[in-house]
Protein backbone atom coordinates (compact mmCIF):
# COMPACT_ATOMS: atom_id res chain seq x y z
CA UNK A 1 0.00 0.00 0.00
CA UNK A 2 1.04 3.51 -0.88
CA UNK A 3 -0.24 7.05 -0.80
CA UNK A 4 -3.01 7.31 -3.44
CA UNK A 5 -3.65 9.54 -6.07
CA UNK A 6 -5.29 12.85 -4.89
CA UNK A 7 -8.32 14.34 -6.68
CA UNK A 8 -8.58 17.77 -5.92
CA UNK A 9 -11.40 20.37 -6.83
CA UNK A 10 -9.99 23.94 -7.72
CA UNK A 11 -11.85 26.97 -6.34
CA UNK A 12 -10.42 30.54 -8.68
CA UNK A 13 -11.73 33.19 -6.79
CA UNK A 14 -12.65 36.65 -8.23
CA UNK A 15 -13.64 39.42 -6.24
CA UNK A 16 -15.09 37.28 -3.41
CA UNK A 17 -16.73 34.93 -6.06
CA UNK A 18 -15.81 31.46 -7.65
CA UNK A 19 -15.15 31.25 -10.97
CA UNK A 20 -14.00 29.71 -13.86
CA UNK A 21 -12.28 30.89 -17.01
CA UNK A 22 -11.45 29.66 -20.80
CA UNK A 23 -7.44 29.65 -21.50
CA UNK A 24 -7.43 32.04 -18.54
CA UNK A 25 -10.15 34.45 -19.80
CA UNK A 26 -13.70 34.73 -20.32
CA UNK A 27 -14.53 34.32 -16.66
CA UNK A 28 -17.86 32.54 -15.58
CA UNK A 29 -19.36 32.56 -12.01
CA UNK A 30 -19.30 29.41 -10.25
CA UNK A 31 -20.39 30.54 -7.05
CA UNK A 32 -19.70 31.36 -3.60
CA UNK A 33 -16.22 30.10 -2.08
CA UNK A 34 -16.94 29.07 1.33
CA UNK A 35 -20.33 26.95 0.30
CA UNK A 36 -18.79 25.22 -1.99
CA UNK A 37 -15.13 25.04 -0.07
CA UNK A 38 -17.67 22.90 2.79
CA UNK A 39 -19.48 21.35 -0.20
CA UNK A 40 -16.52 19.09 -1.66
CA UNK A 41 -14.89 18.53 1.62
CA UNK A 42 -17.93 16.77 2.88
CA UNK A 43 -18.27 14.75 -0.65
CA UNK A 44 -14.60 13.40 -0.74
CA UNK A 45 -12.05 15.79 -1.99
CA UNK A 46 -8.28 14.84 -0.77
CA UNK A 47 -7.45 18.83 -0.49
CA UNK A 48 -8.57 22.29 -2.25
CA UNK A 49 -6.63 24.67 -4.02
CA UNK A 50 -7.78 28.45 -3.52
CA UNK A 51 -6.43 30.70 -5.66
CA UNK A 52 -7.40 34.55 -5.78
CA UNK A 53 -6.58 34.93 -9.39
CA UNK A 54 -6.59 38.89 -9.89
CA UNK A 55 -4.32 38.93 -6.57
CA UNK A 56 -0.71 39.02 -8.64
CA UNK A 57 -1.84 41.56 -11.29
CA UNK A 58 -3.75 43.58 -9.55
CA UNK A 59 -1.32 43.89 -6.37
CA UNK A 60 -3.62 43.16 -3.99
CA UNK A 61 -3.59 40.77 -0.55
CA UNK A 62 -5.46 37.93 -0.78
CA UNK A 63 -9.11 37.54 0.79
CA UNK A 64 -8.05 36.19 4.14
CA UNK A 65 -11.48 36.79 5.22
CA UNK A 66 -12.76 34.04 2.77
CA UNK A 67 -9.68 32.19 3.98
CA UNK A 68 -10.71 31.83 7.15
CA UNK A 69 -14.38 31.33 6.69
CA UNK A 70 -13.02 28.17 4.41
CA UNK A 71 -10.50 26.76 7.15
CA UNK A 72 -13.27 27.31 9.86
CA UNK A 73 -15.50 24.37 7.74
CA UNK A 74 -13.11 21.99 6.38
CA UNK A 75 -11.44 18.83 7.75
CA UNK A 76 -8.97 18.49 4.48
CA UNK A 77 -5.79 20.47 3.27
CA UNK A 78 -6.03 23.71 1.71
CA UNK A 79 -3.63 25.11 -0.25
CA UNK A 80 -3.51 29.13 -0.92
CA UNK A 81 -1.79 30.95 -3.73
CA UNK A 82 -2.60 33.82 -5.74
CA UNK A 83 -0.38 37.20 -4.95
CA UNK A 84 1.94 36.12 -2.38
CA UNK A 85 5.44 38.33 -2.40
CA UNK A 86 6.61 37.91 1.04
CA UNK A 87 7.29 35.70 4.23
CA UNK A 88 4.64 37.99 5.67
CA UNK A 89 2.10 37.31 2.96
CA UNK A 90 2.63 33.67 3.56
CA UNK A 91 2.07 33.51 6.93
CA UNK A 92 -0.45 35.55 7.49
CA UNK A 93 -2.69 33.33 4.86
CA UNK A 94 -1.12 29.92 7.50
CA UNK A 95 -2.44 32.31 10.15
CA UNK A 96 -5.93 32.72 8.15
CA UNK A 97 -6.24 28.68 8.42
CA UNK A 98 -4.07 27.80 4.50
CA UNK A 99 -2.11 24.83 5.20
CA UNK A 100 0.28 24.86 2.36
CA UNK A 101 0.89 28.45 0.43
CA UNK A 102 1.17 28.65 -3.65
CA UNK A 103 3.20 31.30 -5.43
CA UNK A 104 3.57 31.69 -8.67
CA UNK A 105 5.06 35.21 -10.44
CA UNK A 106 6.51 36.19 -7.06
CA UNK A 107 8.91 33.21 -7.28
CA UNK A 108 9.77 34.15 -11.05
CA UNK A 109 10.51 37.46 -10.17
CA UNK A 110 11.99 36.44 -6.89
CA UNK A 111 13.46 33.02 -7.16
CA UNK A 112 14.97 33.28 -3.45
CA UNK A 113 11.56 33.53 -1.70
CA UNK A 114 11.02 30.04 -2.47
CA UNK A 115 14.19 29.09 -0.26
CA UNK A 116 13.37 32.19 2.33
CA UNK A 117 9.91 30.19 2.77
CA UNK A 118 10.91 26.56 2.82
CA UNK A 119 13.96 28.08 5.81
CA UNK A 120 10.64 28.71 7.63
CA UNK A 121 7.77 26.53 6.72
CA UNK A 122 9.79 23.84 5.47
CA UNK A 123 9.55 22.36 1.83
CA UNK A 124 6.53 20.30 2.41
CA UNK A 125 4.13 24.09 3.14
CA UNK A 126 5.60 25.45 -0.03
CA UNK A 127 3.91 24.88 -3.69
CA UNK A 128 5.26 26.28 -6.85
CA UNK A 129 2.78 27.23 -9.32
CA UNK A 130 3.71 26.92 -13.03
CA UNK A 131 1.34 28.55 -15.43
CA UNK A 132 2.79 26.71 -19.05
CA UNK A 133 2.34 27.74 -22.63
CA UNK A 134 3.68 25.79 -25.92
CA UNK A 135 5.78 28.84 -27.76
CA UNK A 136 6.56 28.47 -31.61
CA UNK A 137 8.87 30.81 -32.23
CA UNK A 138 12.44 31.17 -30.10
CA UNK A 139 14.25 28.55 -29.10
CA UNK A 140 13.98 26.69 -25.34
CA UNK A 141 16.23 24.76 -24.03
CA UNK A 142 14.05 21.62 -24.42
CA UNK A 143 12.62 21.52 -27.99
CA UNK A 144 9.69 19.53 -29.11
CA UNK A 145 7.79 18.29 -32.14
CA UNK A 146 4.30 17.55 -33.61
CA UNK A 147 3.48 17.90 -36.85
CA UNK A 148 6.64 19.27 -38.63
CA UNK A 149 6.11 22.32 -36.09
CA UNK A 150 9.00 22.48 -33.48
CA UNK A 151 8.17 24.33 -29.79
CA UNK A 152 8.96 24.37 -25.83
CA UNK A 153 6.84 25.13 -23.27
CA UNK A 154 7.28 28.69 -21.56
CA UNK A 155 6.55 30.26 -18.26
CA UNK A 156 3.81 32.87 -18.23
CA UNK A 157 3.25 35.22 -15.27
CA UNK A 158 0.88 37.69 -14.49
CA UNK A 159 -2.23 35.04 -14.76
CA UNK A 160 -0.70 34.03 -18.16
CA UNK A 161 -0.63 37.85 -19.66
CA UNK A 162 3.01 37.77 -19.45
CA UNK A 163 5.41 35.47 -21.61
CA UNK A 164 8.75 35.37 -19.40
CA UNK A 165 11.44 33.62 -21.76
CA UNK A 166 12.30 30.86 -19.29
CA UNK A 167 11.88 27.02 -19.64
CA UNK A 168 9.27 25.55 -18.16
CA UNK A 169 11.17 22.49 -17.47
CA UNK A 170 14.38 24.04 -16.58
CA UNK A 171 12.25 26.18 -13.97
CA UNK A 172 10.72 22.79 -12.70
CA UNK A 173 14.20 21.59 -11.70
CA UNK A 174 15.74 24.81 -10.28
CA UNK A 175 12.53 25.70 -8.40
CA UNK A 176 12.89 21.81 -6.69
CA UNK A 177 16.50 22.50 -5.87
CA UNK A 178 15.39 25.97 -4.18
CA UNK A 179 13.14 24.09 -1.76
CA UNK A 180 9.88 23.80 -3.26
CA UNK A 181 7.00 20.63 -1.48
CA UNK A 182 4.91 20.33 -4.84
CA UNK A 183 4.58 21.32 -8.13
CA UNK A 184 1.12 23.19 -9.44
CA UNK A 185 1.37 22.41 -12.99
CA UNK A 186 -1.37 24.21 -15.02
CA UNK A 187 -1.24 24.25 -19.28
CA UNK A 188 -2.66 27.48 -20.74
CA UNK A 189 -3.28 25.60 -23.79
CA UNK A 190 -5.73 22.86 -22.13
CA UNK A 191 -7.01 25.33 -19.27
CA UNK A 192 -10.91 25.48 -19.68
CA UNK A 193 -10.68 23.48 -22.86
CA UNK A 194 -12.23 20.45 -21.09
CA UNK A 195 -10.31 18.54 -24.07
CA UNK A 196 -7.83 16.28 -21.42
CA UNK A 197 -5.01 17.07 -19.27
CA UNK A 198 -1.49 18.15 -20.90
CA UNK A 199 -0.29 14.67 -21.21
CA UNK A 200 2.83 15.75 -22.87
CA UNK A 201 3.81 18.62 -20.73
CA UNK A 202 3.14 16.51 -17.55
CA UNK A 203 5.36 13.44 -18.74
CA UNK A 204 8.07 16.45 -19.97
CA UNK A 205 8.02 17.66 -16.14
CA UNK A 206 7.54 14.54 -14.34
CA UNK A 207 10.82 13.08 -15.69
CA UNK A 208 12.81 15.54 -14.34
CA UNK A 209 11.90 15.93 -10.98
CA UNK A 210 11.45 13.83 -8.09
CA UNK A 211 9.00 16.23 -5.90
CA UNK A 212 4.98 15.73 -6.19
CA UNK A 213 3.13 17.25 -8.90
CA UNK A 214 -0.54 18.69 -9.09
CA UNK A 215 -1.89 18.37 -13.33
CA UNK A 216 -4.16 20.94 -13.88
CA UNK A 217 -5.55 22.21 -16.88
CA UNK A 218 -8.06 20.57 -19.50
CA UNK A 219 -10.22 18.37 -17.24
CA UNK A 220 -13.84 17.80 -18.94
CA UNK A 221 -14.49 14.32 -17.59
CA UNK A 222 -14.09 11.38 -14.96
CA UNK A 223 -12.22 9.82 -17.86
CA UNK A 224 -9.65 12.54 -18.33
CA UNK A 225 -8.79 12.22 -14.85
CA UNK A 226 -8.18 8.16 -15.19
CA UNK A 227 -6.22 9.09 -18.62
CA UNK A 228 -3.79 11.27 -17.12
CA UNK A 229 -3.20 8.95 -14.14
CA UNK A 230 -2.69 6.07 -16.26
CA UNK A 231 -0.57 7.76 -18.90
CA UNK A 232 2.05 10.02 -16.27
CA UNK A 233 3.39 9.89 -13.19
CA UNK A 234 1.30 12.78 -11.36
CA UNK A 235 0.30 12.84 -8.02
CA UNK A 236 -2.71 14.80 -8.29
CA UNK A 237 -5.32 15.90 -10.41
CA UNK A 238 -6.86 18.89 -10.12
CA UNK A 239 -10.25 20.17 -11.64
CA UNK A 240 -12.45 22.94 -11.56
CA UNK A 241 -15.44 23.17 -14.20
CA UNK A 242 -16.11 18.86 -14.06
CA UNK A 243 -17.45 19.85 -9.79
CA UNK A 244 -18.41 23.69 -10.09
CA UNK A 245 -21.02 22.63 -13.11
CA UNK A 246 -21.77 19.23 -11.67
CA UNK A 247 -20.36 17.18 -14.54
CA UNK A 248 -19.18 14.67 -11.84
CA UNK A 249 -19.42 13.96 -8.21
CA UNK A 250 -16.52 13.36 -6.33
CA UNK A 251 -17.99 9.86 -5.12
CA UNK A 252 -18.39 8.72 -8.61
CA UNK A 253 -14.58 9.93 -9.97
CA UNK A 254 -12.97 7.92 -7.39
CA UNK A 255 -15.39 4.83 -8.42
CA UNK A 256 -14.45 4.95 -11.88
CA UNK A 257 -10.54 5.01 -10.42
CA UNK A 258 -10.58 2.24 -7.95
CA UNK A 259 -12.36 0.24 -10.59
CA UNK A 260 -9.83 1.01 -13.05
CA UNK A 261 -6.78 -0.18 -10.69
CA UNK A 262 -5.86 3.60 -9.80
CA UNK A 263 -5.23 3.76 -5.25
CA UNK A 264 -7.60 6.31 -4.09
CA UNK A 265 -8.38 7.50 -0.52
CA UNK A 266 -11.93 5.26 -0.57
CA UNK A 267 -14.91 7.39 1.14
CA UNK B 1 -13.56 23.32 31.14
CA UNK B 2 -11.06 21.84 28.91
CA UNK B 3 -8.16 24.28 27.92
CA UNK B 4 -5.41 23.76 25.46
CA UNK B 5 -3.00 26.00 24.15
CA UNK B 6 -1.22 25.48 21.00
CA UNK B 7 2.82 26.39 20.86
CA UNK B 8 2.81 29.03 17.95
CA UNK B 9 7.05 28.82 16.76
CA UNK B 10 5.71 31.32 13.79
CA UNK B 11 4.99 28.86 11.36
CA UNK B 12 2.69 26.52 12.18
CA UNK B 13 -1.46 26.01 10.61
CA UNK B 14 -2.51 27.70 13.74
CA UNK B 15 -5.89 28.28 12.49
CA UNK B 16 -7.25 25.42 11.15
CA UNK B 17 -5.73 23.67 13.74
CA UNK B 18 -7.75 25.69 16.38
CA UNK B 19 -10.94 25.46 14.19
CA UNK B 20 -10.38 21.56 14.42
CA UNK B 21 -9.72 21.48 18.21
CA UNK B 22 -13.01 23.97 18.83
CA UNK B 23 -15.02 21.62 16.91
CA UNK B 24 -14.29 18.87 18.72
CA UNK B 25 -14.94 19.67 22.13
CA UNK B 26 -12.26 21.87 23.87
CA UNK B 27 -14.15 24.98 25.20
CA UNK B 28 -10.65 27.68 25.48
CA UNK B 29 -8.00 26.94 22.89
CA UNK B 30 -4.93 29.43 23.23
CA UNK B 31 -1.97 30.04 21.01
CA UNK B 32 1.21 31.17 23.14
CA UNK B 33 5.05 31.17 21.83
CA UNK B 34 5.47 31.62 25.88
CA UNK B 35 5.25 28.55 27.92
CA UNK B 36 7.11 30.37 30.91
CA UNK B 37 5.35 33.21 31.51
CA UNK B 38 2.77 33.69 29.74
CA UNK B 39 -0.55 34.32 32.11
CA UNK B 40 -3.22 32.40 29.27
CA UNK B 41 -1.06 29.60 30.09
CA UNK B 42 -2.07 28.93 33.47
CA UNK B 43 -3.58 25.24 34.39
CA UNK B 44 -3.41 24.23 31.25
CA UNK B 45 -4.98 21.17 30.13
CA UNK B 46 -3.63 20.34 27.64
CA UNK B 47 -0.67 21.20 24.63
CA UNK B 48 -0.45 20.96 20.94
CA UNK B 49 2.90 20.93 19.55
CA UNK B 50 1.78 21.64 15.69
CA UNK B 51 2.77 20.74 12.38
CA UNK B 52 4.14 22.74 9.52
CA UNK B 53 7.85 24.75 9.74
CA UNK B 54 11.08 23.67 9.79
CA UNK B 55 13.37 22.01 12.62
CA UNK B 56 15.87 24.80 13.49
CA UNK B 57 13.74 27.44 13.52
CA UNK B 58 10.81 25.44 15.68
CA UNK B 59 13.90 24.24 18.31
CA UNK B 60 14.81 27.80 18.72
CA UNK B 61 11.50 28.95 19.50
CA UNK B 62 10.77 26.56 22.22
CA UNK B 63 14.04 26.18 23.61
CA UNK B 64 13.26 29.96 24.18
CA UNK B 65 10.58 28.79 27.20
CA UNK B 66 12.43 25.03 27.40
CA UNK B 67 11.72 25.38 31.23
CA UNK B 68 8.25 25.98 31.37
CA UNK B 69 7.73 23.53 28.53
CA UNK B 70 10.09 20.79 30.55
CA UNK B 71 7.28 21.97 33.56
CA UNK B 72 4.54 20.55 31.67
CA UNK B 73 6.52 17.48 30.61
CA UNK B 74 7.08 16.79 34.68
CA UNK B 75 3.73 17.40 35.11
CA UNK B 76 2.63 14.98 32.58
CA UNK B 77 0.43 17.28 31.21
CA UNK B 78 -1.03 15.68 28.02
CA UNK B 79 1.00 16.88 24.80
CA UNK B 80 -0.20 16.19 20.76
CA UNK B 81 2.84 16.78 18.52
CA UNK B 82 1.77 16.50 15.16
CA UNK B 83 4.32 16.03 12.27
CA UNK B 84 7.57 18.56 13.04
CA UNK B 85 5.78 18.65 16.51
CA UNK B 86 6.27 14.98 16.85
CA UNK B 87 9.70 15.36 15.47
CA UNK B 88 10.95 17.78 17.89
CA UNK B 89 10.22 15.48 20.43
CA UNK B 90 13.64 13.48 19.52
CA UNK B 91 17.65 13.82 19.87
CA UNK B 92 18.48 15.19 16.62
CA UNK B 93 16.62 15.04 13.22
CA UNK B 94 18.56 15.10 9.40
CA UNK B 95 16.01 18.45 8.76
CA UNK B 96 18.71 20.64 11.05
CA UNK B 97 21.78 21.18 12.80
CA UNK B 98 19.93 21.67 16.71
CA UNK B 99 19.78 19.22 19.12
CA UNK B 100 16.01 18.28 19.57
CA UNK B 101 13.83 18.18 23.07
CA UNK B 102 15.27 14.89 23.77
CA UNK B 103 11.96 13.28 25.60
CA UNK B 104 12.02 10.59 23.27
CA UNK B 105 15.05 8.32 22.52
CA UNK B 106 15.82 8.01 18.92
CA UNK B 107 16.65 10.47 15.70
CA UNK B 108 14.75 11.69 12.49
CA UNK B 109 15.57 10.82 9.10
CA UNK B 110 14.81 11.41 5.36
CA UNK B 111 12.79 9.41 3.31
CA UNK B 112 14.77 7.42 1.10
CA UNK B 113 15.20 9.81 -2.01
CA UNK B 114 16.06 7.04 -4.70
CA UNK B 115 12.90 4.97 -3.72
CA UNK B 116 9.65 7.91 -3.79
CA UNK B 117 9.01 11.44 -4.33
CA UNK B 118 10.00 13.67 -1.58
CA UNK B 119 8.00 15.27 0.17
CA UNK B 120 5.32 12.37 0.90
CA UNK B 121 2.38 14.44 0.47
CA UNK B 122 -1.78 12.35 0.11
CA UNK B 123 -3.35 10.03 2.21
CA UNK B 124 -1.91 6.86 2.80
CA UNK B 125 -3.01 3.86 5.17
CA UNK B 126 -2.74 3.43 8.90
CA UNK B 127 -1.80 0.11 10.11
CA UNK B 128 -2.59 0.06 13.72
CA UNK B 129 -0.61 -1.74 15.44
CA UNK B 130 -1.41 -1.14 19.54
CA UNK B 131 -4.99 -2.16 20.42
CA UNK B 132 -4.51 -0.26 23.57
CA UNK B 133 -3.80 3.61 22.06
CA UNK B 134 -6.10 6.26 23.68
CA UNK B 135 -5.82 8.87 20.20
CA UNK B 136 -7.05 5.85 18.49
CA UNK B 137 -10.10 4.66 20.58
CA UNK B 138 -13.20 4.42 17.62
CA UNK B 139 -10.79 4.49 14.95
CA UNK B 140 -10.96 1.22 12.65
CA UNK B 141 -7.96 -0.19 11.15
CA UNK B 142 -6.73 0.69 7.83
CA UNK B 143 -8.00 4.22 8.31
CA UNK B 144 -6.67 6.84 5.95
CA UNK B 145 -5.26 9.68 7.14
CA UNK B 146 -3.56 12.96 5.37
CA UNK B 147 0.52 13.04 5.84
CA UNK B 148 3.06 15.95 4.53
CA UNK B 149 6.31 15.37 5.16
CA UNK B 150 9.95 14.98 4.11
CA UNK B 151 11.38 12.80 7.46
CA UNK B 152 10.26 10.10 9.34
CA UNK B 153 11.22 9.26 13.50
CA UNK B 154 13.14 6.13 14.34
CA UNK B 155 12.43 5.55 18.10
CA UNK B 156 14.80 3.59 20.10
CA UNK B 157 12.05 1.62 21.88
CA UNK B 158 9.50 0.34 18.93
CA UNK B 159 7.09 -0.18 21.60
CA UNK B 160 5.80 2.95 21.60
CA UNK B 161 4.32 2.56 17.82
CA UNK B 162 0.71 2.58 17.90
CA UNK B 163 0.64 2.85 13.87
CA UNK B 164 2.84 2.40 11.09
CA UNK B 165 2.14 3.66 7.07
CA UNK B 166 4.02 2.17 3.94
CA UNK B 167 5.55 5.22 1.66
CA UNK B 168 8.45 2.86 -0.17
CA UNK B 169 9.18 2.10 3.26
CA UNK B 170 7.54 1.41 6.82
CA UNK B 171 6.85 4.54 8.85
CA UNK B 172 5.77 4.95 12.22
CA UNK B 173 2.60 7.27 11.48
CA UNK B 174 1.94 7.94 15.45
CA UNK B 175 3.49 6.75 19.22
CA UNK B 176 2.29 6.91 22.66
CA UNK B 177 4.59 7.66 25.46
CA UNK B 178 2.81 8.52 29.10
CA UNK B 179 0.72 11.37 28.47
CA UNK B 180 2.67 12.13 25.04
CA UNK B 181 0.90 11.40 21.37
CA UNK B 182 2.40 11.94 18.56
CA UNK B 183 1.28 11.57 14.67
CA UNK B 184 3.66 11.90 11.55
CA UNK B 185 0.01 12.95 9.95
CA UNK B 186 -2.09 15.56 10.17
CA UNK B 187 -5.16 14.44 12.04
CA UNK B 188 -6.54 18.04 12.23
CA UNK B 189 -6.60 17.38 8.05
CA UNK B 190 -8.05 13.61 8.16
CA UNK B 191 -11.35 14.23 7.48
CA UNK B 192 -13.89 12.56 10.10
CA UNK B 193 -11.43 9.72 11.17
CA UNK B 194 -9.12 12.83 12.10
CA UNK B 195 -11.67 14.73 13.87
CA UNK B 196 -12.32 11.28 16.05
CA UNK B 197 -8.80 11.60 17.31
CA UNK B 198 -8.59 15.05 17.94
CA UNK B 199 -11.70 14.65 19.89
CA UNK B 200 -9.99 11.47 21.16
CA UNK B 201 -7.35 13.86 22.61
CA UNK B 202 -9.52 16.69 23.89
CA UNK B 203 -11.20 13.50 25.98
CA UNK B 204 -7.55 12.67 27.41
CA UNK B 205 -7.03 16.16 28.72
CA UNK B 206 -10.43 16.03 30.50
CA UNK B 207 -9.78 13.12 32.02
CA UNK B 208 -6.28 14.51 32.59
CA UNK B 209 -7.34 17.72 34.79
Amino acid sequence: MTVAKRIIPCLDVNKGRVVKGINFKELKDAGDPVKLAKQYSDEGADELIFLDITAAEEHRETMKDIVKNVASVINIPFTVGGGIKTLEDARNLLLSGADRVSINTAAVVNPELIQELMRIFGKQCIVVALDVKRTFDKKGKYMFSKDGKDYWFEIQIFGGKKATGIDAIEWAKKVETLGAGEILLTSIDTDGTENGYDIELINAICDKINIPVIASGGCGSVDDILKVYKNTQVDAALAASLFHFNKAKLKEVKKYLTENEILVRPL
Amino acid sequence: MVKISIFDYGAGNIFSLKSSLQRNGAEEVSVTNDLDSDSSIDDLDGIVLPGVGNFDPAIISINKCKSGFSKFIEKNTPILGICLGMEMLFEKSEEGKLAGLDIIKGEVLSLPKKLVKIPHIGWNCLEITSKDSKLFEGVPNRSWVYFVHSYYTMPKNSDIITSKSNYGINIPASIEINNIYCTQFHPEKSSTVGEKMIKNFVKICKRSK
